[in-house]
């Protein structure tokens, strides 16, 4: 098994164009191993969906870059610069990386437009005016403007989740990363952050994206990766793991997935 | 007629609801005898409410007027010309009572965030700024505000410190501050714990340092949850403005005290105690009124 971590992961150095990199990445609560060995390797401008069951430690991994979980062993790197090194800049590693999280987390005393401009005033030093202009444009790209001057709790769950995602967006990140933010939404919504993500995605963001949506990652992704057990057991392009699985256990997944319904297209 | 919200809610909502779309609705013959039936109840309930108050009224006067020591009892605490003597200078002394009350009330509000917010710190720098926080809170938590009263207005003095106030008013005032400061921190406190930890994650991968979640996320939350308790608080500030009269500030108390002392007549206490409820019942109400505004508005809408 950590010989096919070690073919999936990428090779020992950074390679150039490489945005995120996870090395021998363990994380474990209590006595409960979630991460044992995950390596994984996100080039610049690509879209890396992740999959797994509930409870594989998709979101687990994503706080670990995001540096809201400290990993026990193994390391992640930052365009090449490692984040998990304890004199890191936490600070400024947050800066650089984008979250969406699987529960929104929009902070409810707060206007849709409050949300979203916190950042870049209060991180970046923008004027309100300034990132007010910004905010009202990328709402008005996922069709939400008329809801800027709204209370989060006073809009539907995938209004929220947009909302959630144009937060992210406004901080200006340099990688994205997504957690299961089609949850909330039905085929119509799903089809709209697809297009929203494409749209990020050709103007050079690197995105990471975990999903049980098994069609919207084969749409957007450009590699797939099978979290199992605590490490990459699979990963590749996505007509290749969703196509011709290597591993016994991806196509079992798979099968199960197909089963419920989650795998078309 | 009386506050019964119950009832009286649903016509209201139906009435807002009917004035808010504007696409040329009708209300439906149903509708409109359901909200006269409920109209119908809420005035039954008035009418029940109103006859059982006066019957359980009549029956406790009637009950302490026929107590063996009403006669007395009557004569030293409810002794009409020393209501009528005692009224004006108890309201007199009750200006001393609201100032304290505000002033004191501004600057626990002002100790007590702080002191909440700096055992929130963490790291090892601010160990020592976490260990006297704490320390002060459990020490004026347990201090029976009365001792503190005392210490403070009778043993600064006694240190004649110079420079150091002996007014026994700006002494009980302190003491009055010192106590509050440790109740108030621990409602702040509790307030920043009851935002949940995703909330301050949320701000922190935005990009925000601790100081920054801090400022903009967690405490605006916490702060509105605790504005019912904090009234609670200010309730009692002014009832136990009250105790600086043992060391000779002339409030409402002491006023009162004057009286009785050269008439032996206890109803100057009474007034005092009675100038003091109806000073307390509106911040009470207002506090109850807040909570349940804030409770309805947290169950209105279905955060995910
Ligand atoms: N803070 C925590 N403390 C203890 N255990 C945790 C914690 N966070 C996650 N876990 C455990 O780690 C495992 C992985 O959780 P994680 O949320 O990463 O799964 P997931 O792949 O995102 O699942 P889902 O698809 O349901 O979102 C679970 O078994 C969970 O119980
Ligand atoms: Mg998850």
């Amino acid at each position: 098994m950590t010989a096919g971590v070690a073919r999936a992961g990428a090779g020992p150095a950074a390679g150039p164009g490489e945005v995120l990199r996870l090395e021998s990445v363990r994380k474990t609560f209590g006595g409960q191993v979630v991460l044992r060995d995950v390596g994984l390797a996100v080039p610049e401008h690509s879209v890396t969906a992740l999959i797994g069951a509930s409870g594989s430690g998709k979101s687990t991994l994503m706080r670990c870059v995001n540096l809201l979980e400290r990993i026990d062993d193994g390391a992640i790197f930052l365009d090449g610069e490692e984040i998990t090194d304890p004199r890191a800049d936490e600070d400024a590693v947050r800066r650089r990386i984008g979250v969406v999280f699987q529960s929104y987390n929009l902070f409810p005393h707060m206007t849709v437009l409050d949300n979203i401009t916190l950042a870049p005033r209060r991180v970046h030093r923008a004027g309100r005016a300034e990132a007010e202009a910004r905010a009202l444009e990328l709402l008005e790209r996922l069709g939400l403007a008329a809801k800027a001057k709204e209370y989060p709790d006073r809009l539907s769950g995938g209004q929220q989740q947009r909302v959630a995602i144009v937060r992210a967006l406004a901080a200006g990140p340099r990688l994205l990363l997504l957690d299961e933010i089609t949850a909330a939404l039905d085929p119509v919504l799903v089809g709209e952050v697809l297009s929203v993500v494409r749209d990020l995605k050709e103007q050079g963001m690197t995105m990471v994206i975990s999903t049980h949506e098994m069609g919207f990652a084969r749409e957007v992704a450009d590699q797939v990766c099978f979290l199992d057990d605590g490490v990459v057991l699979e990963q590749g392009p996505p007509e290749q793991v969703f196509g011709d699985p290597q591993e016994e256990r991806t196509r079992r997944f798979l099968s199960r997935v197909v089963a419920s319904g989650r795998l078309q297209g | 007629m009386s506050g019964d919200a119950r009832t009286a809610e649903p016509v209201d909502v139906a009435k807002d609801a009917a004035g808010d779309a504007d696409d040329g609705y009708r209300p439906s013959e149903r509708r409109l005898a359901h909200e006269a039936y409920r109209r119908g109840r809420a005035r039954r309930s008035a009418l029940i409410a109103t006859a059982s108050t006066l019957v359980t009224a009549v029956a406790l006067y009637l009950l302490v007027v026929n107590s063996p020591g009403w006669e007395v009892t009557r004569r030293t605490f409810f002794n009409l010309d020393y209501a009528r003597q005692a009224l004006p200078e108890v309201l007199r002394g009750l200006r001393l009572n609201l100032e304290l009350m505000l002033g004191c009330g501004v600057l626990i509000l002002v100790f007590g965030l702080l002191l909440a917010v700096l055992r929130t710190l963490r790291g090892p720098v601010f160990l020592p700024v976490r260990l006297l926080a704490t320390a002060y809170v459990d020490f004026f938590l347990g201090l029976p505000m009365i001792i503190c009263l005392l210490v403070m207005i009778t043993g600064v003095p006694a240190l004649r410190l110079s420079g150091v106030t002996t007014d026994p008013l700006l002494l009980g005032g302190a003491a009055l501050v010192l106590t509050y400061s440790a109740y108030v921190s621990e409602v702040f406190r509790s307030g920043i714990e009851s935002v949940h930890p995703s909330q301050r994650a949320a701000a922190r991968s935005l990009g925000l340092t601790n100081a920054q979640a801090m400022r903009y996320v967690v405490l605006p939350q916490a702060v509105r949850r605790v504005v019912p308790p904090l009234l609670n608080n200010l309730v009692s500030l002014q009832k136990d403005t009250g105790l600086v009269s043992i060391g000779g500030a002339i409030d409402a108390v002491y006023a009162a005290k004057i009286i009785a002392a050269h008439s032996f007549n206890f109803t100057p206490y009474l007034v005092a105690g009675l100038v003091f409820i109806v000073l307390t019942i509106p911040l009470t109400r207002f506090a109850d009124w807040l909570t349940g505004r804030m409770n309805r508005r947290q169950f209105q809408g279905g955060a995910v």
